[in-house]
């Protein structure tokens, strides 16, 4: 149960922009980042909009060449190292992701049932007479009734196309999903009854989930650890009850002190409201020195001028902030 | 009312399926005053993006239908307009954020062309200079505390994260403010620190130009933050309607009741179960109390017929027999 089935080291996504001036400037969109995830573990991915969380997902996908960096899959024993964007068909079967966005990942000329069949004849997954069979076993699964089978997702609300993308993602019964913000669109009530189903199948397939999301509240609830982003960076990640309990990082503390709750007894759980302040530093031109320090209420000088590296504070909790060297 | 805004009466929108009518909007009111910020809160599907569109008239005409209703914009019916007054509320009165920022932005034309359109053609700006105009635009990015605003004017939609192109529609939205700002799941791409600045700064913005604000959110606690009062909407009905703070120190309605369980807490404690069962079909939808299937409180009645709102309170209305 304690293998590692995904590992990247150091992984490295820039995309070039040409600006007027003729220069070349690159969006350091993912900067050096490095974990793993073993066998049946839910890590949570938060962060800052725009700090590269997707991007990680799309190169963990092959969607995009990595610049620098690996990523190292570990299928029974079997492990698949990656630096190149191409991805060979096991890897695809075994791999899955859905969409952040449910609405534009959907062919809207296509049925459900065509979109659906399309990754069940591409891994052969059943027999061609029993795809129908196969596609309503698999709507059931997210609770969906047979008859959507029929609809295009321009009739259906953003709800149930999300459902739809998680049902894509199961067709070929892989052994990992990367989940986009898969319930971020959805009502609580949906959203209480995906992540069941996301957990109830998580248990009976084995899967591993890396989960990402804003939601802090959700990730106490079912992650094993998680990570946090800021800025192509991780700058803190812990196992779930240790990063409640002691949020280290000043962005982190920031974070949790921005959720928003129903309850007062919620409110007193909360660190004291951090108010973010400051400019919103750009991937394009990273600040020098600790790149949150432009918005960091415990900025030291050494912040501004050394990029703090990560650092080990308890068996698996690590952050990276000038505030915790030994 | 002087200060009503917006008046919605007892509005119901249909769309058209092979297997005949869903009738999803079914008969509800709703109300904005002039200032006012009102949550619109409810289960996915539930019809909260087809009231909306239908207040912009934006629905295509060839599968939905208004059977009965009407839709007051300053006493003026938004339903009878014709097409010249309507392109006027459009264009000065009322704008919306869309729920889904990729069908919304122009995927062929960088983001910079698409909001120097928007202002170009709007009535306050169209006689700013080039550079006024493009400084403006800057502005506006800057506003939903985008980094980097010129890379982002140059930008396609795709080379864009998810809650970035968000913020660039809320930006569009806000270029040129209108008396009634409809914002359809705004914040739902973004971190919370992002969320709840771009919450403050629509706040600000309401407050500041006196406009009003229908905030559509699935979360209660967006709602909770960000609303003066909030409907609670299921399957095509308005259930209850209370002031923020007396909705939450009083939730009355079996749904609403259910969905302030179904919300993740910060304090653990795992994952709800979700409401029992699903929204209905609207094709057929229950005679009675559409929530009456998956209501744990049912009782006869509510199988057979649909209980009117009733006033618990000056503010506080619900539509179940249990407070009949
Ligand atoms: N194809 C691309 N070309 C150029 N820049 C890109 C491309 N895709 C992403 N970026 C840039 O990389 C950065 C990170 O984007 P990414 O989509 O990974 O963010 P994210 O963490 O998923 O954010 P969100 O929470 O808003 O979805 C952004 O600045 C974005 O503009
Ligand atoms: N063009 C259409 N044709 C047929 N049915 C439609 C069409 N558009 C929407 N519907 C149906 O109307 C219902 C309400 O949809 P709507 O998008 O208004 O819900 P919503 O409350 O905004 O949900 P969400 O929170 O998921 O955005 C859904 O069941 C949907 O399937
Ligand atoms: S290193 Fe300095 S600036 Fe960066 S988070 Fe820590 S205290 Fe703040
Ligand atoms: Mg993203
Ligand atoms: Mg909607």
């Amino acid at each position: 149960m304690n293998t590692e089935i995904l590992k990247v080291k150091n992984l490295k996504t820039y995309f070039a922009i040409n600006k007027s001036s003729g220069k070349k400037q690159y969006v350091r969109a993912v900067d050096g980042v490095s974990f793993s995830i073993k066998e049946g573990e839910i890590m949570g991915l938060v962060g800052e909009s725009g700090s590269g969380k997707s991007t990680i997902a799309y190169t963990i996908m092959g969607m995009y060449r990595p610049t620098e960096g690996e990523i190292i899959f570990n299928f029974n024993g079997k492990s698949i190292v990656t630096k190149s964007n191409k991805r060979s068909l096991e890897f695809k079967k075994n791999v899955q992701i859905v969409f952040q966005d449910p609405g534009s990942s959907l062919n809207p000329y296509h049925d459900v049932r065509q979109i659906l069949s399309l990754p069940l004849r591409v891994h052969k997954i059943v027999p061609k007479d029993k795809i129908e069979e196969k596609i309503a076993e698999i709507l059931e699964m997210v609770e969906l009734p047979a008859s959507f089978m029929y609809k295009t997702p321009t009739s259906i609300g953003g709800g149930e196309k999300q459902l739809v993308s998680i049902a894509r993602a199961l067709c070929s019964n892989p052994k990992f999903i990367i989940l986009d913000e898969p319930t971020s669109s959805l009502d609580v009530s949906i959203q209480a009854k995906i992540i069941n189903m996301l957990l109830k199948i998580h248990r009976e397939q084995k899967l591993t989930y890396l989960f990402i999301t804003h939601d802090l509240s959700l990730m106490r609830n079912i992650s094993t650890k998680v990570a946090i982003m800021y800025l192509g960076k991780i700058c803190e990640i812990a196992p779930t009850e240790i990063f409640y309990k002691s949020p280290l990082h000043p962005y982190t503390q920031m974070l949790l002190s921005s959720i928003p709750v129903i309850s007062e007894e919620e409110e007193a759980l909360k660190p004291k409201k951090v108010v973010s302040t400051g400019e919103i530093p750009s991937p394009v031109n990273v600040p020098k020195g600790c790149s949150f320090h432009t918005r960091c209420i415990q900025c030291m000088d050494i912040c501004r001028t050394e990029d703090p590296v990560i650092h080990q504070v308890s068996e698996d909790h690590f952050v990276r902030c000038h505030l915790y060297k030994s | 009312m002087e200060n009503t805004l917006l008046d919605i009466k007892n509005l119901k929108v249909w769309y058209r399926t092979y297997k005949g009518y869903a009738k999803v909007v079914d008969g509800i009111n709703l109300f904005v005053n002039k200032g006012e910020k009102v949550g619109l809160v409810g289960e996915s599907g539930c019809g909260k993006t087809t009231t909306m569109k239908t207040v912009l008239r934006v629905l295509d005409s060839k599968v939905a239908t208004v059977p009965e209703g009407e839709i007051l914009f300053k006493n003026r019916d938004i339903l009878k307009m014709k097409y010249n007054e309507l392109q006027q509320v459009r264009k000065q009165s009322i704008s919306m954020i869309s729920q889904e920022p990729t069908a919304a932005l122009n995927p062929v034309f960088t983001v910079g062309s698409q909001i120097m359109d928007i202002i170009r053609y709007s009535e306050q700006y169209k006689d700013y200079s080039k550079s006024e105009m493009l400084s403006l635009a800057v502005k506006t990015i800057k506003d939903v505390l985008i980094p980097d605003p010129e890379r982002i004017l140059n930008s396609y939609p795709h080379q864009l994260s998810g809650g970035m192109k968000q913020r660039i529609c809320i930006a569009m939205a806000l270029v040129t403010p209108r008396e009634l700002l409809i914002a359809d799941e705004p914040g739902t791409a973004l971190d919370v620190t992002v969320q709840d600045q771009i919450h403050k700064l629509l706040k600000a913005l309401v407050e500041e130009k006196k406009m009003s604000l229908i905030m559509i959110t699935h979360s209660l606690g967006v709602a909770r933050e960000l609303s003066d009062r909030i409907y609670v909407m299921y399957a095509g009905n308005i259930v209850e309607v209370a002031q923020t703070k007396e909705l939450f120190k009083n939730p009355l309605h079996p749904y609403t009741l259910g969905l302030m369980e179904c919300v993740p807490r910060l304090y653990g404690g795992g994952i709800s179960e979700g409401i029992y069962g699903y929204i209905p079909d609207y094709i057929n939808p229950p005679a009675g109390c559409r929530f009456y299937p998956r209501c744990p409180s049912a009782m006869e009645i509510c199988e057979k017929e649909k209980p009117p709102t009733v006033s618990v309170s000056e503010d506080h209305k619900v539509a179940c027999f249990k407070y009949h």
